[in-house]
């Protein structure tokens, strides 16, 4: 490890800050659309299992804004960055402001997510930087139950009923558009890469593959091809989606800015 | 089926861009064998190698029971990672079980307060690495759960990764392996719902991470 980070080439604390605040976004943002659930899942488990994984997503947003503020060093904490940022200044994925949908919707998000969030806390549990490694050691046992869970539901809805299998294909439909943009490489990832702190999303496409495919074959459902694929969100160009989510997320801060209880 | 669940386990493993895993071994139900206790007693918490004084203070700490599950204590779950004396300033560290844990401000509330009580200056400590495991529940802890009704966690029995796999677990009222598991997230993150088909008694069943 230590021969690792002497050979590795350093990042600016801007790339990494940089780096911090996309994943971190996409786990509160997803974590956020997932407690919209809460009170309304279509039976009592799924009313206290879409909170609970809520619960470890904003559990792991909370503590890759922790260490973004202090490796940012402008004395910003975690409510900071969370609560007065403005739309354009989050750089979460699209797929995770899309709204919830159906359940169905819903459950195949959250296997897309964990299908490629697998893989990339797997892979930073080495991690040269030793604060990620530790997150991401922590995190990698939890998206575990997020797959299975998540991908249970896949299977069971997509090789359901004509009712179910009506919505989970609608589902593919739907997102299809949004999974790309999840393995978009850059200047920040190709950093990163570089430093042996994650890798880049573009090396995750078979990782994610391998966990998606098999699931499809026992659902029955087929990959869909789009011509295009949506993007923007790491540079902060997002959805009428996350407007709406922030307005909610955000109120208690603007409302009553610095407000605790 | 389980022959295809095990192809997606191995497949989804294999780490990407040339990295290898420090904790590779997909086979286990909890990985916990690079990071096993440093010191423990018979019953299996951990103990401090200083002097009487630390010794009382981890006491204290280890006192503190789980605000959610009030029959173990927080050194039976293995979530009190020790307590050094630093000066006059008892330092106790505590671990969650779930990054996202709702409890862990509780906890660490319980613990200044239970140091405190002890004549003890305190300063609480949250350590993430290495993370938590269901390994370091003590066997006392695990009986403990048994006995108020929550199955404690298997064993490397199964593996959390195996997509459909089902783990064995013995219904903590009629000790019966015919048991159902009715949801993966239960009452808290750490727990999953199950039913005993024998006693058709519902149970939580503490997951195995």
């Amino acid at each position: 490890m230590a021969a690792a980070s002497s050979t590795a080439p350093s990042i600016s604390g801007e790339t990494l800050t940089a780096f911090l605040l996309r994943l971190a976004d996409d786990h509160l943002v997803l974590g956020h659309r997932l407690s919209e659930w809460c009170g309304h899942a279509p039976m009592l488990e799924e009313d206290l299992a879409m909170p609970n994984m809520a619960l470890d997503l904003i559990g792991q947003a909370r503590s890759l804004y922790q260490y973004a503020g202090e490796v940012e060093g402008k004395g910003r904490d975690e409510d900071q960055i969370a609560y007065v940022r403005r739309e354009r200044e989050y750089v979460n994925c699209l797929m995770a402001e899309r709204q919830n949908g159906d359940f169905a919707h819903t459950m195949l998000r959250q296997f897309y997510f964990a299908a490629f969030m697998q893989p990339l806390w797997q892979a930073m549990m080495t991690s040269t930087d030793e604060r990620l490694a530790g997150i991401a050691a922590k995190a990698e046992k939890e998206v575990a139950y997020h797959i299975r869970h998540a991908g249970e539901w896949v299977v069971r809805l997509g090789d359901g009923t004509e009712e179910s299998t009506r919505r989970m294909k609608a589902a593919v439909e739907a997102l299809a558009p949004y999974v790309d943009e999840l393995f978009e490489s850059d200047d920040v990832t190709r950093a990163v890469a570089g430093a042996g702190i994650a890798p880049d999303p573009s090396t995750l496409r078979p990782a994610f593959d391998a966990i998606v495919g098999p699931v499809f074959a026992e659902a029955g459902l087929e990959w869909v091809e789009t011509p295009y694929g949506q993007t923007g969100g790491r540079q902060g160009r997002h959805g009428e989606a996350l407007g709406f989510l922030l307005a909610e997320l955000q109120y208690m801060q603007r409302t009553y800015p610095g407000m605790t209880w | 089926m389980s022959a295809r669940s095990d192809k997606v386990v191995t497949a989804s493993f294999s780490p990407p861009a040339g990295r290898r895993s420090r904790q590779g071994d997909e086979g286990r139900a909890c990985l916990s064998d690079a990071v096993q206790s440093p010191s423990s007693d018979p019953s299996g918490h951990l103990l401090p190698a200083g002097g009487e004084k630390e010794e009382r203070a981890y006491r204290a700490a280890a006192s503190v029971v789980d605000p959610e599950i009030p029959a173990v204590t927080i050194a039976d779950l293995g979530i009190l990672r020790g307590v050094e004396m630093e000066g006059d300033v008892a330092v106790a560290r505590v671990t969650p079980t779930y990054t996202g844990c709702p409890a862990v401000l509780a906890i660490e509330l319980a613990v200044e307060t239970a140091l405190r009580e002890a004549g003890f200056e305190p300063r609480i400590e949250r350590v993430i690495s290495p993370a938590w495991t269901t390994d370091w529940i003590t066997a006392e802890g695990r009986e403990k759960l048994r006995a108020y009704g929550i199955a404690p966690p298997a064993n490397a029995s199964n593996s959390i990764r195996s997509l459909f796999g089902e783990t064995e677990v013995a219904c903590p009222r009629c000790g019966s392996l015919e048991t159902a598991r009715i949801s993966e997230f239960g009452s808290t993150a750490c727990k999953a719902l199950y039913r005993c088909q024998t006693c058709h008694e519902p149970f939580d069943y503490f997951k195995c991470i």
